[in-house]
């Protein structure tokens, strides 16, 4: 019987340790080309100039986004039915990464906004979703980390997840709907697969190097969590045997 | 280093085997095995954070055990949730009393829940007859215990868990309890219930916490 | 009577006797919608224009006010650990108390309405359907609204913390609500936007208590 549920989450930490060096480096690798090939290769915009590089960090954050929370659900869902404690902590260690990519694709939309639109912001319906977005991600960590007890916090945000994915697709097709009826479709389009090849590689190479850096960070954290349960672990042992040692003293 | 198995469950009976309880980082008790036959009394003592109320509201479903089973006649409680909570009266810290609500209502919505019972037979058992138009803003600590006693005999139920009953309780009102107990006991009811005073239960078993300290 | 007409008769009980829910959810209705004229001049043509905005969000900001008490109370003299050990399953407790909170909080908005949207001078045409989208939405409001509340029992901050999980999921119910509005008063349909309204509450009829209890029950563990 173990003290701890995570006391022995050892293929985890062997798997992550022998990952992470290399993750992290073609997570590096990749942003580095990519930004490389964004910034110097790829052809500014017949339309929108010099501006559209901003799109290279923009779409690739847009997309961490969704995966993100995406993902967050799907460990939600597992460490629910199955309380595995690793999907917990997936989905905590998650969360405040998904939240810095739409924080970073909120920023970025706004700076190309100005640029193309001249306003810092435009009620876009794709800009709007992401703000909500946000606002789910901001819900989950408050209610994750509003409990005295850290286990009764993971488990309503495991549930918060799931409703919130559930609510995504809604809010998403509400606030489209409602941006047809009060604006007339944006230029903000990126007419789909007739993108040009020398934009298109650059921004996979972000997107590729956008994700590797999410799962090298996220591998972090959840080391990072795990190490300070197995201190937590090994105080409350050193706590219990030192107490043990003094009972049959306090008898005799 | 891998728990043996668990010993086979009894096929009648609540019983228990391997049962443990987690709370927060903590292991509270490991290990605890019981047998609660009909007509028997469980007596669960041991010093505070010890795991009585915890290991009371594992037997009533609220908690999940972190390890162990809990079965009634030898099918698993956790199967069938819905036809144990049908099964058992569980009277916690709280009296779960509202202060707006008479005292006859109160018991009376708690046994309507249960699909209904003897309200006058009920209060008459724990003495609230002369009260039961008061509103419970008006009671005083024991007599809202007493009135959180009183569903117990409101409706049947072959299971009762009792967290500390007697809090609060007056020599009369425990003389009260005690009867209604062994009432219930003589129809072939059990009763598991925690307890710091030395209760008077005729053939009860006594289940110290301490020994499954980890 | 069955179990839950019990209940919900209980929770109407407790809801009159203790007074001031109804009024409240009422009276800071008409409040926040009157201070908009302050806010943005008393100009009819103006006023016109955004009534309909203005009546749904003070509407949703009102309903959310009463949330926090949902399960609190029950969750704090320990009548909600009782609740859950009843033989009636918890998702379908958890429908009565929102059944009894709609009736308490909602129904009175749905009759203060109109009287508000006769001081923002909201085109006649809009009524129809400003009652009608305050029919289908607050109770959704409502049966969301319980998942925030079941949620964030306990939780330090809970009013706060509820409004920050439960106000992105009231969105679709406020679009489609001032769009019903809208739609009628520039002369469209506005049954597309009631019938998005109706499909929003008969997903949350089931799908709400089904999370609210799964939060109910892990806020007991």
């Amino acid at each position: 019987m173990s003290l701890h549920r995570f006391a022995n989450p050892a293929r985890f930490m062997r798997l992550s340790a022998a990952l992470l060096p290399w993750c992290s480096a073609a997570a590096a690798a990749l942003i580095a080309i990519g930004l490389y090939l964004a910034l110097f290769v790829a052809p500014p915009d017949y339309q929108q100039g010099e501006a559209v590089r901003i799109m290279f960090v923009h779409v690739p954050s847009a997309w961490m986004a969704s995966f993100v929370y995406a993902l967050i659900a799907v460990a939600s869902a597992v460490a629910l039915i199955w309380r595995h404690p690793l999907a917990d902590i997936a989905a905590q260690g998650a969360a405040p990464l998904g939240a810095g990519f739409t924080l970073l694709c909120l920023v970025t939309g706004s700076l190309w906004g100005e640029r193309m639109w001249g306003t810092w912001w435009v009620w876009d319906a794709r800009l709007t979703s992401v703000l909500v977005l946000f606002f789910l991600y901001l819900g989950y960590l408050a209610l994750v980390n509003a409990f005295d007890d850290p286990g009764r916090g993971a488990r309503a945000g495991a549930i918060l997840a799931l409703v919130g994915i559930v609510n995504l697709p809604i809010i998403k097709f509400s606030v489209d709907w409602w941006h047809t009826l009060h604006q007339p479709a944006s230029v903000f389009r990126l007419g789909g697969p007739t993108i040009a090849a020398a934009m298109l590689w650059p921004l996979l190479v972000m997107a590729v190097g956008f994700m590797l850096f999410f799962f090298a960070l996220l591998m972090i954290r959840m080391r990072t969590t795990l190490m300070a349960a197995k201190i937590r672990a090994l105080r409350l042992a050193e706590i219990d045997r030192l107490a043990a040692a003094r009972r049959p003293a306090a008898a005799s | 280093m891998p728990a043996p198995p668990p010993p086979p469950l009894p096929a009648i009976g609540f019983a228990a085997t391997g049962l443990a309880c987690r709370r927060g980082e903590r292991l509270v008790f490991a290990g605890l095995s019981f047998l609660l036959a009909p007509g028997e009394a469980l007596l669960l003592t041991g010093p505070n954070g010890s795991g009585k109320s915890s290991l009371l509201r594992l037997m009533a479903g609220l908690a999940r055990p972190e390890a162990g089973l809990l079965a009634w006649d030898g099918a698993a409680v956790g199967d069938d949730p819905a036809a144990h909570r049908a099964r058992l009266h569980f009277i916690g810290h709280q009296e779960a009393v509202k202060p707006v609500l008479t005292v006859a209502e109160t018991l009376a919505f708690w046994a309507g829940m249960r699909g209904g019972g003897d309200v006058a037979a009920a209060l008459g058992r724990f003495r609230l007859e002369t009260l039961a138009d008061w509103p419970c803003r008006m009671l005083s600590a024991g007599q809202r215990r007493r009135l959180a006693l009183a569903r117990l005999a409101a409706s049947p139920a072959p299971l009762w868990l009792l967290d500390e009953p007697t809090t609060a309780l007056d020599s009369d009102a425990l003389a009260d309890l005690l009867e209604a107990i062994a009432a219930h006991r003589a129809q072939g009811g059990r009763v598991a219930l925690s307890t710091h005073a030395a209760l008077p239960l005729a053939g009860a078993t006594n289940l110290s916490l301490a020994d499954f300290t980890p | 009577m069955s179990p839950f007409r019990l209940l919900v008769q209980r929770d109407l009980r407790l809801a009159l006797r203790q007074g001031g829910d109804a009024a409240m959810v009422v009276g800071f209705f008409v409040l926040a919608t009157i201070l908009f004229p302050f806010g943005v001049g008393p100009e009819p043509a103006l006023l016109q224009r955004i009534a309909a905005g203005i009546l749904w969000v003070t509407a949703l900001l009102a309903a959310l006010l009463s949330l926090e008490r949902l399960f609190q109370a029950d969750w704090e003299d320990g009548s909600l650990e009782a609740l859950a050990l009843m033989p009636l399953p918890l998702e379908a407790q958890v429908l009565a108390k929102c059944l009894a909170h709609w009736l308490v909080t909602g129904l009175p908005l749905i009759v203060a309405a109109p009287l508000l949207g006769l001081l923002l001078n909201l085109d006649a045409a809009g009524y129809p359907a400003l009652l009608a989208g305050l029919l289908l939405g607050t109770p959704t409001l409502s049966l969301i609204g319980a998942v925030g509340a079941a949620l964030s029992l306990g939780a330090r901050r809970g009013g706060v913390l509820l409004s920050l999980l439960v106000l992105p999921l009231y969105i679709p119910v406020l679009i489609f609500g001032v769009g019903a509005i809208e739609a009628s008063i520039g002369g469209f349909a506005a049954r597309p936007h009631l019938l998005l309204l109706g499909a929003l509450l008969a997903g949350a009829l089931p799908l709400s208590p089904l999370a609210a209890a799964a939060a109910l029950r892990q806020a007991l563990e």
